[in-house]
């Protein structure tokens, strides 16, 4: 009987996972591709100096993070994954998705500076333990760099 | 103060070096927000209370460097890092360091 209502706590869970997870994964992307063809015409690059012609701009250091969760269904899926050995589809759109969204999170900040172009950009990723026992928790992405701010037109 | 990630500053010299400075902060969120994260870990999607942790966490990072860099006479900091580290379930330390430098047009 106990095990009975295990497996159905289980199975509950991972229906759950399923559908909220790949819900707010949908919804998640849609945002992603809408605001990365708003934000488009602000350029990222990972140039250690800025371009010649951008000598006399000011820089200011801009950043974009975002925290992540797993949803159970991934955690699943990887673990059955990892028995086998592979890619593990449901973590590479995890972080891909985080990594995206911190960009555009930057790139958000550098557009509100009034810049245009973000050198030396870099992406750091570290974990964040949630309750997801041996599983990956919680990602966070961080992503900064150096947003080339116009000076203001002599007057 | 200027804070950048790059190492040269366009339109400027270095006239001075003055090491590294750094600032670091460890930071938890309450056990009821710990919670609500492990329910969020069944339904996934963004744990915006974690996000604003970090963010914030970050800046104090940044500032405590800022402070130590002015302390020094720096009037910039460059080439600025930042390092993430989880130190315990729910508690991750942030560590921002660069190089104080004076700068002076050229």
């Amino acid at each position: 009987m106990a095990a009975l209502i295990q497996l159905a706590v289980f199975l509950l869970l991972l229906l759950t996972g399923y559908f909220f997870g790949r819900r707010a994964e949908a919804r998640h992307y849609q945002t992603i591709v809408e605001r990365e063809a708003q934000l488009g015409h602000i350029l990222l690059s990972s140039e250690r100096l800025p371009p010649p012609e951008l000598l006399h701009y000011k820089g200011s250091l801009v950043m974009g993070n975002v925290v992540i969760s797993v949803d159970y269904f991934k955690v699943v899926a990887a673990a059955l994954r990892n028995l086998f050995g592979g890619r593990i589809a449901a973590y590479e759109s995890l972080l891909d998705r985080a990594r995206r969204e911190a960009l555009l999170r930057m790139q958000q900040e550098a557009e509100a500076l009034g810049a245009e172009t973000i050198i030396n950009t870099k992406l750091e990723t570290s974990r964040v333990s949630g309750d997801a026992g041996k599983g990956i928790g919680s990602m966070e992405v961080l992503a900064y760099g150096t947003a080339l701010v116009p000076p203001p037109p002599v007057t | 103060m200027l804070i950048t990630n790059i190492e040269v500053v366009p339109g400027k010299r270095v006239k001075q070096h003055l090491g590294l400075v750094q600032g670091s902060t460890v930071r938890a969120k309450h056990a009821g927000k710990d919670i609500m994260a492990g329910f969020k870990n069944v339904f996934g999607g963004e744990l915006k209370s974690y996000t604003e942790l970090l963010q914030e966490s970050r800046q104090e990072a940044v500032d405590r460097m800022t402070q130590q860099a002015s302390a020094i006479g720096a009037n910039a900091v460059v080439n600025v890092r930042f390092a993430t580290s989880t130190i315990a379930a729910g508690a991750s330390e942030i560590l921002a360091y660069g190089t104080a430098v004076i700068l002076e047009d050229r």
